[in-house]
């Protein structure tokens, strides 16, 4: 047992751990760059006029504020629609639903609609929502489309965060006499909340970012105003960007990037406070 | 209190009622066997636990004693593949009769775990609980009950000033107590313990063994206990459960408890409380 062994597992070890910073790098370093990338580019753009004013000469000059709302109302329509549907499955597939082969299809179909592309999702509006359901090119059809996109993801996360609570709780309450939805519903769902907001949120921003399903139901370039109903078309951030960036010419280079820290901003500003709802449950 | 209210519907509950039993007997089984799928977990018990007494169920581990205990308040449902069979009866009803309304069921005959398991939300929401679910909104009723419910499960003065504060944030053996005051404010008729103080220290203990004491001049209380001094020290009667060659559990010996751990008529049963296996 010479202290070359010795020497020769310590240098496994150093390059073992260098092969894993590395790997760290790797993932981070693209991220930092495109933060730092896209700040140095856009900030010149950003004012608060381009917060909040309506875009001008194509979207050249102006401000961005229409895709700004219009994004915002993507995403609350995306959480009203799903977040309640999304529950509501969880809390049959976990607590009513049999385990047999019919469950099973289901769980699985759930999983493969995290799978399928976006595109498609904008397809399966454009028929469905659009044509046959006949609420035209709108908000509405936009956020019944991406709600259908966010549903593999609230539903997921429901049954994760329902599963999640402990039996000892159901059995307390059943043990005294209470009835199995009373128990979903004041022991339960109570308990699992910050999962399922959690969720919620995070199908939310994804959402937000979404291009290919709002570009075939509804989304549009330059509108009059903001939109007054649900059933008017709408202006979007991530349409917005791809507008500017492929199809105008002669666009200032700063103000695509600005687009994008505002989507980006947005988007954040969302994964933070599931960060901080994940502490404070944690904590709890 | 309506004695035929574990039924739904109330038609012709009186005959149901006429062929009980002893009087003085609150909940008795008759040849019970319990499975689990395909496994024989408890095999044909026959006993009966009297009104206003402490039953104490000892045995080794996996013997099927909280399989059994959850017999009672039929909490074995929630198990997939579980399956009863032989009579059950809590006040001269057959519990696993068609028609038997289980909420109505464990609301009266109630239930404490192995580890206390209080919900989380405010020590006065957890005893308020069940009475808010059995439609009582009143503030001035439910502040009576958590009161009353805590001051009968000797938690009254530890937590009064406290009320507002978490469930969780007490020590395991006021946790346990405020499981049975949760259990006590909806006025059960039985109480059904699982090992109720395996989680707890010999001091916290002593506190539930001397609540189980007074508990029991009101309440008719059934209790999984591994510790036999426990069983001995608060118990009126005592069932012995062991597994048999199938890894059935089967009743060995059931009397009074003075009588199974200074004179035990089974070999077995000697075996155990002297220490010889278990």
């Amino acid at each position: 047992m010479g202290s070359s062994s010795i020497k020769k597992r310590y240098l496994t070890q150093h390059m073992a751990m260098a092969i894993l910073v590395a790997a760290v790098f790797l993932v981070v370093a693209p991220i930092i760059f495109i933060l730092v990338y896209m700040i140095a580019n856009g900030y010149s753009s950003l004012s608060w006029e381009f917060l909040t004013q309506p875009p001008s000469q194509a979207g050249r000059a102006g401000g961005i504020f229409p895709a700004i709302i219009g994004t915002v109302f993507l995403m609350l329509g995306t959480i009203i629609f799903s977040l309640p549907v999304g529950v509501m499955a969880g809390v049959y597939l976990t607590e009513y639903a049999r385990n047999n082969w019919i469950t099973r299809l289901i769980n699985m179909a759930i999983i493969n609609l995290a799978g399928v592309p976006s595109i498609v999702f904008g397809l399966f509006g454009l028929a469905v929502f659009v044509l046959t359901l006949n609420l035209g090119m709108s908000l509405i059809a936009a956020s019944l489309t991406l709600s259908a996109q966010a549903l593999a993801m609230t539903i997921t996360t429901s049954r994760e965060s329902i599963m999640a609570v402990p039996r000892e709780y159901r059995e307390g309450a059943l043990a005294i006499g209470v009835s199995k939805w009373q128990t979903i519903r004041h022991i339960v769902l109570p308990s699992a909340s910050p999962g399922i907001l959690t969720g919620a949120i995070l199908a939310m921003s994804r959402a937000a970012g979404e291009t290919a399903p709002i570009l075939v139901v509804g989304a549009t370039f330059l509108t009059p105003g903001l939109p007054s109903s649900p059933f008017d078309r709408f202006m979007a951030l991530p349409y917005h960007l791809y507008t500017v960036s492929a199809h105008v010419p002669g666009m200032p280079a700063d103000v695509k990037w600005g687009v994008a820290i505002v989507l980006i901003v947005m988007v954040l500003f969302f994964n933070i406070v599931v960060a901080l709802i994940r502490m404070k449950t944690r904590k709890r | 209190m309506n004695m035929n209210s574990i039924f739904k519907s109330s038609t012709d509950d009186n005959s149901r009622q006429a062929d009980s039993g002893n009087a003085s007997s609150k909940l008795r089984m008759q040849h019970m066997n319990l499975y689990y799928g395909s496994f024989h977990a408890v095999k044909d018990i026959t006993l009966q636990v009297n009104t206003s007494s402490i039953t104490a169920i000892i045995g080794p581990s996996g013997c099927g004693k909280s399989s059994m205990l959850r017999v009672f308040n039929r909490m074995n449902d929630l198990i997939p593949g579980a399956s009863v069979d032989g009579l059950v009866e809590f006040d001269g009803i057959n519990i696993y009769e068609p028609g038997v309304d289980v909420v109505e069921l464990r609301k009266r005959i109630g239930m404490v775990f192995q580890k206390p398991n209080p919900f989380p939300m405010s020590i006065y929401d957890n005893v308020a609980f069940g009475p808010r679910r059995h439609g009582i909104r009143n503030r001035r009723a439910l502040d009576e009950i958590v009161e009353k419910s805590l001051m009968q499960a000797a938690l009254w003065d530890e937590v009064k000033d406290k009320l507002g504060q978490s469930g969780l944030s007490i020590s395991g053996g006021q946790q346990q107590r405020l499981c049975i005051a949760r259990v006590l404010a909806v006025e059960p008729e039985v109480i059904l313990m699982d090992e109720p103080c395996s989680a707890l220290d010999p001091i916290a203990t002593l506190k539930i063994e001397d609540l189980m004491r007074t508990l029991s001049e009101t309440y008719t209380i059934v209790i999984v206990t591994h510790n036999m001094q426990q069983a001995a020290r608060v118990s009126d009667m005592t069932a012995f459960l062991m597994v048999d060659d199938g890894h059935s559990g089967v009743l060995v010996e059931y009397g009074p408890t003075s009588e199974v751990f200074t004179n035990p008529r089974d070999k077995r049963t000697e075996d155990y409380i002297t220490g010889r296996f278990g």
